[in-house]
């Protein structure tokens, strides 16, 4: 018995929608074993795990704060992938755009009034963008494979944060601990509905961001641009699309939306800078960005997702003391299943009787036609 | 119609009684940075919770979160136990301050303690140990042990626990021998044993026969006892990772401060405050003094004593800072404001500290 | 023991993990499978490698269970990516999430025990001589067996038919199977080799760097192996030349910290990854022999064609 996969003539349309919900039913089935070989009751853990969070009006709001970095920053990856460029290191353009806005409230704090916040995201997204033009500069000018630039950046980008903190822009007032002021007021991302609860307006940029990088990829020619330099340079040269021009705007794009990740975090969530602003957004972003099928609205719902799955553990250790390290190992294993089912929008999977030399006869034969047509 | 709703009453009353009962059970709940088995920090705390559940038992009830990131991820881990009915909270991270501030102001009927921070509120109590009065102890134990007169300090990140811990070490040294010399390297993590051994391999190629650690890890540990030299541990007693090496370690024990608190929630007498305990109140403790000479170990019990009592305050002066100037005048002590916010060095640190 | 010595032994110890983990991805990557969970394997190597000298008392076995929970770990990447076409980029990072926990839930209870270390070479005469000594004859097996893995890496992949098959697999997935080579099969076996190897790395740090364990003990070196394969444009001596670069100056901004010479130390942390950037800068200028190693169908799924 082998697996095979046969590629459909078209995405079925039918797994789109059910797909998710054959990985989750996988998921629960999987995960109640597993809990219960653990000595956990499954229902309740997987009770505590998938609606707890979702039960309150507060804990959504914790869902959108937790959702929203990941969204913006894989809305912006997105293009990168599809370009075929590759920034994994969207964690260090979400701190420096995190460090580049907050220098009005921490170095003028005296400046303050409605212009204060529109600045500070703008710095933002240009820290982010400026960050990820580096790996873009050296890929184009150099010929230096981004994949290292990106990820090596992201350590500096870390250091350059800790000694900021650490050093000239420590809080004159915080007793030397490693932090800045806090911000003013003007400089806070407003919360949505403060009454309920503390999501602010990072998820609104999420959405709009996810939107408009939708509309830019689907429904404009530098969308097109940017999915025919992707799947083949070549083509897109010969179509006169300039491959280095390609870089500089799917890097900069999609740092300057990491970066508006990171200042939205800092002054919405955080209200200050501090020695770590990210539980690894950046990278966890990646994994949203493929699980939302590269597409900006998929991501949306990728991102949600993820952020469940962090809540749900974390509900899941409060109320009935599952440990982290279950949570994150069942963490994993959805992700697997998730991604698994995802190939059935593309594939039909089919189980074939071993007898693997007739077969690939019979294959190659029935290949010939298709061989000439490819 | 009045009589039945009163009968209904007393009878919710009676089958309420007993979850009545239940509700004295405190319930106590701990929000942690790392891993309840990271061998360091967290299980420290995480055994002190385990200490509570001993010798509180049925009257308690605990919880924890592990690998809580700072930031909005803790805010959200802290309302949500104090949501689940908590009736105390303790965060023990430096950087869940912020986060317990904003949640202890939106419950003002749960008590919340922070570890390590200087916020206070109502319901807020910040708590802390005094570990410098270990490093006072380790300071001398190295001047006497030491034949090259310099010492090894692994650090984490320069808050002032940490410089308050390395001026105390040096001042110790320094009262048994006043030319002793101080390295330290700056690690830049809490916990990453390649990293740590890496530092303590360097420093031992740099002359220091003495290695201390304000990192978790038992790697510099391993280092120095493969290399024949001494050592401290940190955090827990790490004589099993150098039987022949640990002089001493610097132990968390707040298990007995988290019993004590307790107690107070259940009796109703606990009161807010910026809680500071050291070795007296046994917050943090010395493992045994082992691999050193009668005389070192005779010195090391007494210092400890005369800390327990009071006679003997590591930040005494006249001490000067690194730069020549004057700190402490001749008996004088430094304050708990000034030293928990401790940002320079004192004479001997072969070091630079970031500004 | 000399300083220099001394000096250069330390960064043979931080280079072999990241030398090791490295060697093994080079292998997937020529294959054209991009494998991101390396720090998931790595952490699995570490716990069971320490694990299984712990319950044993051998920490020869402890290496052979290293390298064997890396290759086993590796397995469910490799079905869902080759077997049902899964991202490469989202499975690897979840595999490395998975391995991150897991290594956490089965090392529990294993904090703080006492560790078993692998010991060192030791041949009379020889590892007694001065400055050299140590260094060539007087390493731990698995520095050895780092330096053979190179060699071994270098002479399959470019002397001979095997290697050759699996470069042309990484290089063009489709003319191979068109060819009747089976292209699952080849990344099959590169991907477990890489798992092999990171759990290789994994069981030096828990039973030679630091013989011990502790959570996430391989602290992002995972993620540096994956960077120096990059570095190395797929060429195993490079990988080589990457890994103790990165070791060196790792150990040289330590020396430089407690030389006390006022350096920011977050400056000098953040030096070796400096450092691999600018020579990677200076030596990737030959964009034809970029070109030629870097395997074009790398990340991309490969599905049979009928």
């Amino acid at each position: 018995m082998r697996l095979e996969l046969v590629k459909r003539p078209q995405q079925s349309t039918l797994f789109s929608a059910i797909s998710p919900l054959i990985a989750l039913c996988l998921t629960l089935v999987v995960g109640a074993i597993v809990f219960a070989l653990l000595g956990e009751n499954p229902f309740e853990a997987l009770y505590y795990y998938f609606v707890d969070p979702l039960r309150e009006l507060w804990s959504l709001h914790e869902l959108a704060i937790k959702a929203a970095p990941l969204i913006i920053i894989a809305v912006g990856l997105s293009v990168c992938y599809l370009s075929n460029n590759w920034n994994i290191g969207a964690e260090g353009q979400f701190i420096m755009g995190g460090i580049f806005g907050s220098m009005l409230p921490v170095l003028f704090p005296t400046f303050q009034g409605p212009l204060v916040l529109p600045l500070m995201l703008l710095m933002g997204l240009i820290g982010g963008a400026a960050y990820a033009a580096i790996p873009a500069i050296l890929k184009t000018r150099f010929n230096t494979n981004e994949i290292l630039t990106s990820l090596m950046l992201v350590y500096v980008a870390q250091f350059f944060l800790d000694w900021l903190v650490r050093g000239p822009w420590r809080n004159p007032e915080g007793n030397n601990f490693p932090e800045t002021r806090r911000f003013h007021p003007d400089a806070v991302l407003p919360e949505l509905f403060p009454a309920d609860g503390r999501a602010n307006l990072g998820i609104v940029f999420a959405i709009v961001a996810a939107i408009v990088v939708w509309l830019l990829v689907s429904r404009t020619l530098k969308g097109f641009e940017v999915r025919v330099l992707g799947a083949s340079p070549r083509a897109g040269r010969f179509a006169g699309f300039g491959t280095t021009k390609m870089v500089f705007f799917a890097f900069m794009l999609s740092g300057a939306l990491a970066g508006l990740a990171g200042i939205s975090e800092v002054s919405g969530a955080i209200g200050q800078l501090r020695p770590t602003i990210s539980p690894g957004y950046g990278f966890a972003a990646i994994i949203v960005a493929f699980l939302g099928r590269l597409n900006p609205l998929g991501i949306i719902a990728a991102g949600f997702v993820l952020a469940l799955t962090y809540l749900g553990g974390e509900a899941a250790q409060i109320s009935i003391g599952v440990s982290d390290k279950v949570a994150r190992v069942f963490q994993g294993m959805l992700l697997f299943f998730v991604l698994g089912c995802d190939t059935l929008i593309h594939y039909r999977i089919r189980l074939v009787r071993a007898a693997p030399k007739a077969d690939a006869a019979v294959v190659a034969k029935a290949a010939e036609p298709a061989t000439e047509g490819a | 119609m009045k009589k039945i709703v009163m009968g209904l009453a007393l009878a919710l009353a009676a089958t309420t009684a007993n979850p009545a009962m239940a509700q004295d059970k405190v319930k106590a709940c701990f929000v942690y940075v790392g891993s309840n088995s990271d061998g360091g920090w967290t299980q420290a705390h995480d055994l002190g919770r385990q200490q509570v559940e001993k010798e509180l038992g049925d009257t308690v009830e605990t919880a924890f979160v592990e690998n809580v990131p700072e930031g909005p991820d803790a805010e959200r881990a802290i309302e949500r136990f104090a949501r689940s009915g908590c009736d105390v909270v303790f965060t023990t991270s430096f950087g869940f301050m912020d986060a317990t501030v904003a949640v202890a102001q939106k419950f003002p009927d749960v008590k919340f303690e922070h570890a390590t921070g200087y916020k206070t509120a109502d319901n807020l109590a910040a708590y802390n140990a005094r570990f410098y009065e270990g490093r006072y102890i380790q300071g001398q134990i190295a001047a006497k042990m030491s034949k090259a007169g310099v010492a090894g300090y692994i650090a984490s990140f320069p808050i002032p626990e940490v410089v308050m811990g390395i001026n105390s070490f040096i001042l110790g040294a320094q009262s048994v021998n006043p030319d002793f010399k101080l390295k330290v390297v700056w690690a830049n993590t809490w916990f990453d044993a390649g990293k740590e051994a890496d530092a303590a391999k360097v420093l031992i190629d740099q002359g220091v026969d003495i290695i201390t650690q304000h990192t978790d890890s038992t790697g510099p540990m391993q280092v120095a006892s493969e290399r024949g030299i001494k050592a401290f541990g940190q955090a827990s007693d790490m004589i099993k990772a150098g039987p022949e090496t640990q002089l001493t370690a610097i132990i968390d024990t707040w298990g007995n401060y988290y019993v004590k608190r307790i107690k107070e929630v259940q009796d109703g007498s606990w009161k807010t405050g910026s809680i500071w305990d050291g070795l007296k109140e046994g917050i943090l403790t010395m493992a045994p003094y082992t691999n050193m000479p009668d005389d070192v170990k005779k010195m090391a019990e007494e210092t400890e004593a005369k800390i327990k009592s009071g006679e003997l305050k590591p930040f005494t002066g006249p001490v000067k800072k690194q730069d020549g100037t004057e700190w402490l005048k001749q008996g004088e002590n430094a304050t708990d404001q000034v030293l928990s916010g401790l940002n320079f060095y004192v004479m001997g640190v072969d070091d630079k500290l970031p500004q | 023991m000399g300083m220099a010595e001394s000096i250069l032994l330390t960064i043979a110890t931080a280079a072999t993990p990241l030398l090791i983990a490295a060697i093994g991805e080079l292998v997937v990557e020529r294959s054209g499978v991009l494998n991101l969970g390396v720090e998931g394997m790595m952490v699995m190597g570490a716990v069971c490698g320490f694990v299984a000298a712990a319950l044993t008392g051998s920490p020869w076995l402890g290496v052979l269970c290293g390298i064997l929970a890396g290759a086993l770990f590796s397995l469910p990447f490799a079905f869902l990516t080759l077997n049902i076409a899964t991202n490469q980029v989202a499975t690897g990072l979840s595999l490395t999430l998975l391995g991150l926990g897991l290594s956490s839930m089965i090392g529990e209870s294993f904090v703080g025990s006492p560790g078993v270390r692998l010991p060192n070479l030791f041949i009379p005469g020889l590892t007694e001589l001065p400055l050299v000594g140590r260094l060539l004859f007087g390493q731990d097996p698995i520095f050895y067996l780092s330096i053979l893995l190179v060699i071994a890496v270098t002479w399959f992949l470019f002397k001979t038919r095997t290697g050759l098959t699996l470069r042309s697999v990484g290089d063009n997935h489709a003319s191979a199977h068109a060819l009747g080579i089976p292209v699952i099969g080849y990344r099959y076996g590169a991907v477990l080799f890489g798992g092999a190897c990171a759990g290789l790395a994994g069981a030096q740090l828990s039973l030679v760097y630091t013989p011990q364990w502790v959570e996430n003990m391989t602290a992002g070196r995972g993620w540096i192996a994956l960077a120096l394969v990059v570095f190395a444009s797929w060429r195993p001596l490079r990988v080589l030349a990457g890994a103790y670069l990165f070791g060196a100056v790792t150990i040289g901004q330590l020396h430089a910290q407690a030389l006390g010479l006022g350096i920011p130390s977050q400056l000098l942390s953040s030096l070796p990854y400096l450092a691999t950037i600018v020579v990677l800068v200076l030596i990737s200028r030959n964009r034809r022999l970029t070109m030629i190693n870097t395997p074009a169908s790398l990340g991309r799924a490969f599905v049979p064609d009928r």
